[in-house]
């Protein structure tokens, strides 16, 4: 084991400020946990080469006095944004090969400010899932184990489709990671792996260079070991970017300065319409625990109502599948990735598609084909977009009543490869608390808040106002704070 | 809402996705059963409400009318399965 990848990222950061090691020693550090962690499966691609040149050049700068905020900091990057020269895959066959010549505008500022990419995360296939199973590169095993039988290896997932980057910070391969979000794809994940997960304000990140799955609920955010962490990763990911329309143009705040720990006065809206029938009583008893450790800070628990919830899951499934099947569409087998041949110009599109993409992105596609079909764009799209209107309405309403909701992040902890697989819906459940903010483009934070009693992680979710991250990480902190969430997972990189 | 296996087809050529016959009645079932889950949609009134077509409430922005951007024929085509003289040279795609 080595310390250095115990770190937190603020640590690490510090660490390299004050001289006690080198960016070379921490990324070697970090590229011998990546090895060590394979048979997890977190990464499609590793790149260590790479690694240790940026952190040769890092250390370079720390002694001329240009490093950056994030200088020397390994982290892990999804396979859904594009780097340049490395291999991107969004976990799908139909892109194999397929290598850009431009970086997304995330990574791009991540590297600007220093970072060293160990490698590319696994993910969902083009990052539909919550479970990391549907990648064409395997599943992502979690590190955690819970209380398995000791005659079973039971194997759980991390969740997804942020499954691989949650994996590899929750094992201490990287400092952190970056995730993208779309109902969900950051805060399960890291709910389910015992780690923080930030999904920000729609158009708080710019989206250029990611691999589009649904563009109106598409965010990228960062994926830690602590709500501190989160917010010095957020800083460097975020801002204005001319290359995505819907980015947004105004100031990005220093976001740790955020971490005051006063929340006194502050208002927690507790929607009664999340107490859903059969939540786990485990899951309720947190939500309780949360609502009183935020009480115990000074602040004001606010019950409130947003009366459309039950239907944010369905107008999700009606909107994101639309997205995708428009946005995949440029798979065809003509330009780049896969092609299978055919006797026609269709039979070669057919033929390709159906290599090319697996059995959760080919649902979707066909799904969205249906309702964005004529005769039923009205019935389903049309309607799951004004739909979609009274769901952030209803967000908009409660915020006149409460500056911070709270609520559970997934109804359950995680569950082992293999489960819910039968039906869609079943599995689609899991998104049940995170896709109402996704729908209103409001930012959510996923915090540890404890384990179960299978010792399973647990995360508490926090929403907030349009582009106020900064409440979220301050009451996130508190949060943090009270339930001292130190458990480590069962397999750490280099300890097994 | 059910859908039958003729309508998957039609669906799956829509797509351009080719879909064994073998799969289609299982296929059928598990997008009659998203379909059926999605139905709920219709208990909630919508008379009135503008359909949302984005969260951020921002005028899109403007930009100056010049090129900003190009010269970069290698990096555009290289990704191509095929290239000839800074072309694509694809399969006939115009029938």
């Amino acid at each position: 084991m080595s310390e250095l990848t115990q770190l937190t990222l603020a640590a690490a950061l510090k660490g390299l400020d004050r001289g006690d090691f080198t960016a070379a020693e921490l990324t070697e550090s970090h590229i011998a946990a990546v090895a060590a962690a394979r048979p997890l499966n977190a990464f499609i691609t590793e790149t260590f080469d790479r690694a240790r040149q940026q952190a040769t050049a890092s250390d370079a700068r720390r002694v001329q006095g240009t490093a950056g905020p994030l200088d020397g900091a390994p982290l892990a990057i999804k396979d859904l944004f594009c780097t340049e020269g490395v291999q991107t895959t969004a976990g799908s066959a139909i892109l194999k090969g397929f290598v850009p010549t431009y970086e997304s505008t995330v990574t791009a500022r991540l590297f600007r400010d220093g970072a060293v990419m160990l490698g590319k995360a696994n993910l969902d296939e083009f990052a539909m899932g919550s479970s990391n199973i549907t990648s064409h590169y395997g599943p992502v095993i979690s590190p955690w184990t819970g209380k398995a039988p000791a005659d079973a290896v039971r194997k759980l997932v991390p969740g997804g489709s942020s499954g691989g980057s949650a994996a590899a910070v929750a094992a201490r391969c990287a400092l952190g990671a970056t995730g993208t979000d779309t109902g969900g794809s950051i805060r399960q994940p890291a709910a389910f792996t015992g780690i923080v997960g930030l999904k920000p304000t729609y158009g708080r990140c710019s989206r250029w260079g990611i691999i589009a799955f649904a563009s109106s609920l598409d965010q990228a955010g960062p994926m830690t070991r602590t709500v501190e962490d989160a917010a010095i990763m957020l800083r460097s990911m975020a801002g204005y970017d001319p290359k995505d329309s819907t980015s947004v143009d105004r100031p990005v705040p220093d976001y740790a300065a955020a971490l005051t720990g006063d929340i006194r006065g502050l208002r927690v809206g507790i929607p009664a319409e999340y107490r859903v029938d059969g939540t786990d009583p485990e899951i309720a008893a947190l939500w309780q625990q949360g609502i009183d450790w935020l009480r115990a800070a000074g602040a004001e628990p606010v019950d409130i109502h947003l009366p459309h919830t039950k239907y944010a899951l369905p107008t999700y499934y009606i909107v994101a599948p639309a997205e995708c099947s428009s946005n995949l569409s440029r798979y065809d087998g003509v330009r780049f990735g896969v092609r299978v041949p055919g006797d026609s110009l269709a039979e070669m599109y057919e033929n390709t598609r159906a290599a090319g993409f697996g059995a959760e992105v080919r649902r979707r596609i066909l799904i969205g084909t249906y309702v964005l079909s004529a005769g039923y764009y009205d019935a389903y799209y049309l309607k799951a977009q004004k739909v979609r209107t009274r769901i952030a309405e209803d967000f908009r309403r409660a915020f006149e009543q409460c500056d911070v909701i709270l609520t559970p992040t997934a109804p359950s902890a995680a569950f082992a490869i293999g489960e819910r697989m039968d039906d869609p819906v079943t599995m689609y459940l899991n998104d049940v608390f995170t896709v109402p903010a996704s729908l209103a483009g409001l930012p959510g934070l996923s915090v540890p808040a404890g384990l179960s009693s299978k010792a399973l992680p647990l995360g508490l979710q926090l929403i907030g106002r349009p582009f106020d991250e900064e409440t979220l990480i301050r009451v996130g902190g508190v949060l943090e704070t009270a339930a001292g969430f130190h458990t480590r997972p069962p397999f750490i990189a280099g300890e097994v | 809402m059910s859908l039958d296996k003729a309508t998957v087809a039609k669906i799956a050529h829509l797509a351009r996705i080719k879909v064994p016959e073998a799969d289609q009645d299982h296929l059928a079932q598990e997008l009659s059963a998203i379909l059926a889950f999605v139905a709920q949609l219709d208990e909630v009134d919508t008379e009135g409400v503008a359909p949302m077509t984005s969260v951020v409430e921002h005028a899109l922005r403007w930009r100056d009318d010049v090129i900003d951007d190009g010269g970069n024929v290698e990096r555009v085509v290289s990704n191509a399965p095929e290239q000839v003289a800074g072309f694509y040279v694809v399969p006939k795609v115009v029938e």
